[in-house]
């Protein structure tokens, strides 16, 4: 679990984030939603590490960040996995030297035992033919499942995706948010997931928070979302190209029960 | 203000890339290919170069010697002391900010706008030490090629001299004995040592603070070969004054 309070993050004149908490459980996705440039990469970054608010608190299972030493704060990294917007893969690097790097660089592993577990995580995320291929030689749905298969190798506690399915096809974009989920629920994770992407909030929107102008405008489930009578949010949500006219097949599927939703909501 | 500020990051920069130190058996590697990148990928540009150079020094001198109370050995000498002392370790360095610099700024800026930066520090890895310290140590045998730049350049004076007619085997070999002193050689090697560290970090330096997208990768190219030229010329006429003047 982990607990965000108050947080406040800003670039020179820019504040970008104005004082948000937030609550994200173990074993479930949850999701920050939000239009581009609303911050959220910013706040997934602040609950990696890589920046520091300038006030208030994150607590990683009761362990509130700033008390923690040096060393406790290197071996809390160690727990966190990371899946970048753009995947991040090593270019020079295979497939399989990318998702053995945390491993070379941070335990005292023989070889075979890192090749069985890099074996395995590939296997997990589904890609079998592709370890001695490079980044660049791969597909972007394949890309982001490498970079899943990286953060997941050393067992993270904690998993932060940045837009895990930009880039991709409606079709890879449902199959890579399944495959997060499942990771989440079967290895009992905290996950974090930034999107902008309503079909990912339909799938796996099991506690969403809506960020906008630097706040916390809404919190919630993907079944509240539609019932909800807050003008930010409905506006996010009726913008999506999910309902438009003529959007593809897989869509038409979550627009129906969407519709249906927002019926049951107005009657 | 702006300089003094980036003059201090840069410092802080130097400082962070000796911290948290990679594991050695992967250091091992990362310098390997760092110096068949950087070093042997860069002989065969230098020589080339230095040997034409040290023709057109050899020719130029030889076409302005035009009183017979001259000696015809000038032709040797004056292209042995150029090529020692400017055009091997300086010349050179400004080909390789071109070379080596935008390629170490364009690989380090396309790690950093494609997150890989931000991917190696959220595993603990310090990514200068990771990315800057290979260079600098590959960097290091930077004097090996040009001491076979100095040789190639002073053969190509003698090439030219010889078989352009500008003077006799015998007159340019005794013009490259002529009044040696070790010091120049000293010199001329601290200062390729300086030169060195300046070309692994300041194209660093450009690479790995740079923002933005692509477009920006190759601005801060061009910016980092500006800066690093720049830089060089000015440490070599500080050195010089220091240590000839
Ligand atoms: N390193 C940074 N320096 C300065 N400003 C930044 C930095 N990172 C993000 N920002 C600014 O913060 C705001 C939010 O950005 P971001 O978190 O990337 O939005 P989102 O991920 O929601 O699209 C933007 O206005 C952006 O310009
Ligand atoms: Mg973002």
């Amino acid at each position: 679990m982990i607990e965000v309070k108050d947080i406040y993050k800003s670039f020179g004149d820019a504040h970008v984030l104005k004082g948000v908490s937030a609550t994200f459980e173990k074993g479930k996705t949850n999701l920050i939603i939000g239009q581009s440039g609303s911050g959220k990469t910013v706040f997934l970054k602040c609950l990696l590490g890589l920046f520091t608010p300038e006030e208030g608190t994150i607590a990683y299972d009761g362990k509130i960040y700033d008390e923690l030493s040096g060393d406790e704060k290197r071996n809390l990294r160690q727990e966190m996995g990371m899946v970048f917007q753009g995947s991040a893969l090593f270019d020079s690097m295979t497939v399989e030297g990318n998702v053995m790097f945390p491993m070379e660089m941070f335990t005292k592993q023989s070889r075979p035992e890192m090749q069985d577990r890099v074996d395995f995580v590939l296997r997990r995320v589904n890609l079998v033919d592709a370890h001695h291929k490079f980044p660049s030689e791969i597909s972007g749905g394949m890309q982001k499942r490498v970079a899943i298969a990286r953060a997941i190798v050393m067992n993270p506690k904690y998993l932060f995706c940045d837009e895990p399915n930009s880039g991709l096809d409606p079709k890879t974009a449902i199959l890579i948010d399944n495959l997060i989920q499942e990771i989440t629920e079967e290895y009992d994770i905290t996950t974090v997931i930034n999107t902008h992407d309503m079909n990912s909030v339909m799938e796996i929107g099991k506690k969403i928070v809506f960020l906008k102008n630097g706040l916390k405008e809404w919190e919630g489930t993907n079944k509240e979302i539609f019932k909800t009578d807050n003008k930010a949010v409905t506006d996010f949500v009726y913008s999506s190209e999910l309902f438009k006219k003529g959007s593809p097949d897989v869509y038409r599927g979550k627009e129906l029960e969407a519709r249906s939703l927002k019926n049951e909501k107005s009657s | 203000m702006n300089y003094l500020a980036s003059i201090g990051a840069y410092a802080i920069m130097v400082r962070e890339v000796f911290k948290k130190p990679t594991k050695w058996r992967i250091m091992r590697a990362l310098i390997l290919k760092e110096i068949d990148e950087l070093i042997y990928g860069s002989l065969g540009i230098l020589i080339f170069i230095s040997f034409f150079i040290g023709g057109v020094v050899a020719i130029q001198t030889a076409l302005n010697i035009t009183s017979e109370l001259i000696p015809k050995y000038l032709v040797g000498f004056a292209t042995r002391q150029s090529i020692i002392l400017e055009f091997a370790p300086t010349f050179c360095s400004i080909i390789m900010a071109g070379k080596v610099g935008s390629y170490i700024t364009s690989s380090i800026g396309t790690m950093r706008v494609t997150e890989q930066i931000d991917a190696l520090e959220v595993m603990g890895v310090n990514a200068l030490n990771y990315l800057v310290f290979p260079k600098i140590i590959a960097l290091l045998l930077y004097p090996f090629i040009i001491a076979i730049a100095m040789y190639v350049g002073i053969f190509g004076g003698w090439f030219a001299g010889v078989f352009g007619g500008f003077s006799t085997s015998a007159d340019f070999v005794t013009g490259v004995q002529l009044d040696f002193i070790p010091f120049h050689i000293t010199y001329a090697f601290i200062k390729t040592l300086v030169f060195a560290f300046i070309l692994a970090t300041i194209p660093s330096f450009h690479g790995f603070y740079m923002k933005g997208g692509a477009l920006e990768v190759g601005k801060a190219s061009t910016t980092s070969f500006v800066w690093t030229s720049v830089v060089i010329i000015i440490i070599n006429y500080v050195l010089t004054q220091l240590m000839l003047g």
